[in-house]
């Protein structure tokens, strides 16, 4: 029998970046359930950043992370509704809150040598009956043996599941393979794979991961998404069947999802330009984009150089104020 | 001065190690006791190895001591909750290094006057020590709405508290920088940075104002910061104010002073060189009690 493929549609988080977190509860409601009937297991809602990401460090959502879950929560049928928080931005109370609109499924998203300050999230989400998964990003920046610690951190807080997240798209088929075999064989529960598109490799790296043993991974409808976007879930869908592994997903049906609900919502072509494929070269953090442009026209610096400095600097998930700093500092070496 | 103030450290860690360095140059307080719970601790031998008294009696070790007349807890939340109510007992003066949040937030570049009737102060975090100044000055200069403040330390400064509880960390933050600072609401991001060597700790402070007047907003910022820097050397303002319509930004550096703690340790280093400031005017305070037969 063909393997059962998980995956979890992150259109309405990652994808938010895209969209410079303006989404609105509708929009989110009528991409929510398109999503549900094309047969996605898992739909992600929250800002880019997560609950509590709503910020001037990331960006003001439109409309509030509780607005927006109420909204999907009323459209869904089947699939289970899954939220994104990163400790040190979101804090227990968001889950509680999320727990009300029958979220089921909480990642947990700490940088990836940092997973002890997701314990006290793990836990939470697991006493709300949630399904924790634990989300290792900027994975590129660490040796195999160091996530392989980092995972086991995460499934000894209670983790049902371990993400290995590429959040720069920085990585090259060959560190997939590495990082998830070596991942697999360490923890005992479902090992995940979230890719980036930087450097084109989204959907082949997801493909690597599969084979290197991930049980779960993430796309977006059109590949919306921080930086260059992630794996486009209707490719992933189309893959994978080709590959001979079971998603429980309709093709046609997310193939009209992105086309005909997502690609009208869209504020910009999610491409690898040249501002994207420097975050996959720098290795930064992939929802450093938008605020690495505003930041190169207010200060007349090249984006690429803030990028590749904060790559040189080695900002991790979230700085997003080093930007500002970066090209500040460019601006006057000028 | 013939005579100085006697204090005692609760908690040989890193934070007490910090504040027993630092309070050995004070002119105005003499560390008597170190106390700590684990008899092998480096901290207690560091303590003995400097001539001060050393017990892993805890607390027990202080109380019914009457010369000591302030106690910093450098120990943790848990513990500080049953400690503060046996000094207060014991006519002693706290000053609490950790999130217990007892005492009403103490920031020396803000608040001192008006506190040294406390017998409980709290330090806040080491972002609020950061922070809430700069918020302060932004709001007398041109009334905050929102402030948002998003501390970045290095990984290993960041202690084990830290981590397991870190959203005490941002919710303490958030309200110091409002019940202090002066801001209607404000939230608070802390990120932790694992570069090697260590980054120093920074922290972006951002406005939303009623009155984005640049002239008062600047200086208004710049003697705040003169007022932190005579504490805390390593403070500097690393972005200036940017002004952006309604919104300011502007981003703080903190070197640490790299007496006992690395240089990087920055968000060490501020709160416990404020926890000095604070028991220093304190012990001005009772110094002058004493002198004039009080």
């Amino acid at each position: 029998m063909a393997k059962k493929i998980r995956i979890i549609d992150s259109t309405l988080r990652d994808g938010m970046h895209a969209v410079s977190h303006q989404f609105t509860p509708d929009d989110m409601a009528e991409i929510a359930a398109g999503l549900d009937e094309a047969g996605i297991d898992t739909i992600e809602v929250s800002h880019g950043d997560g609950l509590g990401g709503s910020s001037y460090n990331y960006g003001f959502a439109a409309a509030s992370d509780e607005d927006y879950l109420k909204a999907v929560s009323q459209a869904l049928k089947n699939a289970k509704l899954d939220v994104l928080l990163l400790p040190g931005i979101g804090i227990a109370h968001d889950l509680e809150m999320a727990a009300k609109y029958g979220v089921k499924v909480a990642r947990i998203a700490t940088h990836c040598t940092e997973a002890d300050i997701g314990e006290q999230h793990i836990k939470i989400a697991k006493e709300l009956g949630m399904e924790a998964i634990g989300f290792l990003m900027m994975s590129h920046m660490i040796p195999a043996v160091k996530l392989v610690e980092q995972a086991k951190l995460f499934e000894s807080y209670g983790a049902d599941a371990v993400y290995i997240t590429d959040s720069a798209g920085a990585m090259l088929p060959l560190d997939v393979k590495e990082r998830l075999e070596a991942v697999k064989t360490a923890i005992s529960v479902p090992l995940g794979f979230h890719g980036h598109n930087s450097m084109g490799l989204a959907i082949g790296n997801t493909l690597t991961a599969i084979e290197a043993g991930a049980d779960y991974v993430d796309g977006t409808a059109r590949g919306l998404g921080a930086g260059s976007g992630n794996s486009q879930t209707e490719i992933l869908v189309a893959v994978l069947a080709k590959a001979g592994y079971e998603t429980g997903v309709d093709l046609y049906k997310i193939m009209d999802v992105a086309e005909d609900i997502v690609a009208p919502k869209m504020r910009r072509p999610q491409t690898v330009d040249k501002a994207a494929l420097s975050i996959g070269y720098a290795g930064v953090y992939g929802s450093f984009l938008l605020h690495s442009m505003r930041a190169a026209e207010k200060f007349k610096v090249d984006v690429r150089d803030i990028l590749i400095e904060m790559g040189r600097l080695k900002t991790v998930g979230g700085q997003e104020d080093m930007i500002v700093d970066v090209a500040y500092e460019l601006s006057r070496r000028a | 001065m013939t005579k100085k103030i006697k204090a005692a450290i609760i908690g040989p860690g890193n934070i007490g190690m910090d504040l027993m360095f630092k309070l050995m140059r004070s002119e105005l307080i003499e560390v008597d006791t170190v106390a700590g719970i684990i008899p092998e601790s480096e901290g207690l031998a560091l303590a003995r190895e400097h001539g001060i008294n050393a017990s892993s009696e805890g607390i027990n070790a202080i109380l019914g001591n009457k010369e000591i007349k302030i106690v910093f807890d450098a120990t943790g939340a848990k513990p500080h909750l049953k400690h503060a109510p046996l000094l207060k007992q014991d006519g002693k003066i706290a000053i609490d290094l950790t999130p217990a949040s007892v005492g009403p937030y103490c920031v020396p570049a803000v608040t001192v006057a008006e506190q040294l009737d406390q017998v409980n102060v709290n330090m806040v975090t080491c972002a609020g020590q950061a922070t809430v100044p700069i918020v302060y000055a932004i709001n007398e200069a041109a009334d905050v709405k929102y402030s948002e403040i998003v501390a970045t330390i290095s990984s290993r400064s960041a202690g084990p508290g830290t981590r397991q509880n870190i959203d005490e960390f941002t919710e303490t933050t958030a309200t110091a920088v409002m019940n202090v600072g002066g801001a209607d609401k404000a939230k608070a991001i802390i990120i932790l940075n694992p570069a090697e060597p260590p980054i120093m700790m920074r922290n972006t402070v951002y406005c939303k104002v009623a009155n984005p007047n640049e002239e008062a907003i600047i200086e208004a910022i710049s003697n705040r910061v003169k007022k932190i820097q005579k504490y805390v050397p390593g403070y500097r303002l690393k972005v200036p104010p940017i002004i952006d319509g309604d919104k300011v930004t502007t981003v703080i550096e903190v070197e640490g002073e790299g007496a006992y703690l690395p240089k990087y340790s920055g968000n060490l280093d501020i709160i416990t060189a404020a926890a000095v400031a604070f028991a220093e005017e304190m012990a001005r305070k009772l110094l002058n009690e004493q002198q004039s037969g009080r």
